[in-house]
């Protein structure tokens, strides 16, 4: 472990954006280090880390299509590494769930060269918003993990290595650090035990949820009122930081076909609609398929974890406040 | 570069014929540029076909896997890729990838039993694959009875190869059907579940349905009520997919994806399943 004083920070920033390229939540989202920013003290960002590993559009590969030949060019790069700084607990959980889906056989390459590349150097979480509800997926936010985990108190910044990769990270800061002590975060950790505690979500349980639970839930009439005034517009599933679903689509340049994959959504009609027919036909089956897929099939399919992390930005983000709590607490078990 | 398997980088494969087969069908042959096959597959497996600009969907082979030569894909014209696909000429290259899917148990499950196919319209696309395979290797297999229906007599895909091959095959029996009369058609009239009891097969065997929903939904309620168990039924699905590896998110069934756990399921399998195909 090892700590530097809280205004030396620029000083780190400094340091990782010569060697890196550094992402820092400024303001409401990411944004590539320049000198002089400052790291937003707010809760979260607006849009999760998620864009970092698998973007909102990224290109995949081009075409000549000539008459009736067709040429492929492979239009993947090297990356250079990157750090992605001040990911919450949650956000840090998310990759857990990105990584089963893109990491399984067949691995994504695309998702993968970014992850080997990627640095995520976590931060504990001191305020957390009333949205939040990380504790009922298990998540602590005083232990963020990713490559390092970072605390603050008033007067320091610690910093703490969990992978060889954050090792060698943190070696080429070395000179800025002092060594420091696991007890000095201690404090820090029991003052979030304790706002943790005052959270309105705190006692959100996944109760009625998890692997084998279709048949229970799958019919229940509460679907109908749930989804009712759900508009379909896809936010809660952009700013989801575990939401993975994509498409593959074309785009035609004077020079050839760009294709490339962007995220979609199933809350979308045209999401499964195919010329033998549409196997989800009202909003009622898109918004079920939806919460299913985070509380009961991601689970069914991987160990029992869940495919939410509880970070509140659907809760924040819905524009008729529908959201995954309401769900939970609507169908689930817990009295 | 990271090494691993690419799947979403496709091959560049080319049309080497076209066979029209109904006024909406067409059997496209494909191979790869230097004229062998772009890849081996199992009876029932899919691959995704495209050409860049024109679209990208999964197709079921038609071909079987025994044909050294060649791949075949049966397309009916049905959406805006296909209509692409209806209008190219041999010649034409297009870009493949998989194969993709559960294929059907023809090495395990189907291994020496009486087989019953049951198909409908375009729905003998991916049995032919099996029925090729299992033709091809006889000894493996028991006694093939095909029940195939169409629209009409000028919609039963495959006609030429049905009359001049299978059904000169000595363990191979195949009733044909047709929902209408219609001139120059002396064969059967009647709807396929129908047709299914009316031929009233015994249950010592296997059936594999593939056909219009509906169509399935009923043979299978036959089957049931004719003695069979769920267990010896089975089918493909269908479901729009774009990755083919269960990572695009849309060709779900509950927590199946039909692309990489299927197509292929047993019926009671899909008991199992939440109600939503």
């Amino acid at each position: 472990m090892f700590k530097i004083k809280k205004d030396e920070i620029d000083k780190l920033f400094e340091k990782f954006g010569e060697a890196y390229d550094l992402f820092l939540p400024v303001g409401d989202s990411y944004k590539k280090y320049e000198k002089g920013d400052k790291q937003s003290e707010k809760y979260n960002t607006v849009r999760s880390p998620k864009d970092f590993f698998f973007p909102q559009t990224e290109n995949m590969m081009k075409f000549k299509v000539e008459g009736k030949k067709i040429e492929l060019t492979d239009i993947r790069t090297e990356k250079d590494d990157f750090i992605v700084f001040g990911v919450r607990a949650c956000d840090a959980k998310s990759f857990d769930v990105l990584d089963r889906v893109f990491l399984s056989e067949p691995v994504d390459s695309y998702y993968a060269e970014k992850r080997e590349h990627g640095i995520i150097v976590t931060e504990a979480c001191r305020r957390p918003s009333e949205t939040c509800f990380c504790q009922t997926f298990g998540i602590d936010p005083s232990e963020p993990g990713g490559d390092i985990s970072v605390w603050r108190d008033n007067e320091n910044i610690y910093f703490k290595a969990n992978t060889g990769k954050g090792e060698k990270t943190l070696d080429n800061i070395k000179d800025l650090l002092e060594k420091a002590d696991e007890n000095d975060i201690k404090p820090i950790k029991e003052e979030i035990k304790k706002t943790l505690d005052r959270l309105p979500l705190k006692d959100v349980k996944t109760d009625g949820f998890g692997a084998g639970m279709t048949d229970e839930l799958f019919e229940r009439p509460e679907w109908d009122q749930l989804s009712r005034s759900c508009l379909g517009c896809g936010t809660c599933t952009f700013v989801c930081p575990t939401c993975q679903c994509y498409d593959i689509k074309d785009y035609k340049t004077n020079k050839g076909v760009l294709r490339y994959r962007c995220w979609d959504s199933c809350m979308y009609s045209e999401f499964t609609k195919m010329s033998a027919g549409q196997p989800r036909l009202t909003q009622k089956e898109r918004f079920r398929q939806r919460f299913m897929h985070k509380l009961v099939y991601f689970p069914e399919n991987n160990e029992g974890v869940f495919g939410c992390v509880g970070c509140g930005r659907c809760l924040n983000s819905c524009p008729i406040s529908m959201n995954v709590v309401k769900v939970i607490k609507t169908l689930g078990r817990q009295k | 570069m990271t090494n691993v398997n690419e799947t979403l980088i496709p091959e560049i494969a080319e049309i080497k014929n076209i066979r029209v087969e109904t006024p909406d069908v067409k059997t496209f042959v494909v191979l790869a540029p230097d004229g062998v096959k772009p890849f081996e597959h199992k009876p029932g497996q899919c691959a995704m076909l495209s050409v860049p600009g024109a679209g990208e969907a999964m197709f079921s082979i038609t071909s079987s896997p025994t044909d050294t030569e060649k791949m075949e894909f049966s397309v009916k014209k049905c959406g805006s890729f296909t209509d692409f696909l209806h209008n190219c000429e041999p010649g034409q290259q297009l870009t493949v990838r998989g194969p993709y899917g559960r294929a059907f148990p023809v090495d395990t499950e189907f291994k020496s039993k009486d087989l019953l196919f049951i198909a409908g319209g375009i729905g003998l696309a991916p049995l032919r694959s099996v029925i090729n395979y299992c033709r091809d290797k006889k000894e493996d297999y028991g006694k093939l009875d095909i029940v195939y229906g169409s629209r009409s007599k000028d919609d039963l895909v495959f006609y030429k190869e049905i009359i001049e091959q299978w059904r000169t095959d000595k363990n191979v029996n195949v009733y044909l059907t047709t929902d209408r009369e219609q001139e120059g058609w002396d064969g059967h009239v009647g709807f396929v579940p129908n047709f299914v009891k009316e031929l009233g097969f015994d249950t010592n065997r296997v059936a594999i349905i593939c056909g219009p929903p509906i169509m399935i939904k009923f043979t299978v309620a036959n089957l049931l009520d004719m003695g069979f168990e769920k267990t010896q039924i089975y089918t493909t699905m269908e479901m729009k997919m774009k990755c083919g590896v269960g990572k695009c998110g849309r060709c779900n069934i509950g927590s199946k994806y039909v692309c990489k756990d299927g197509p292929v399921f047993r019926f009671d399998e899909l008991d199992t399943l939440p109600n939503e195909y």
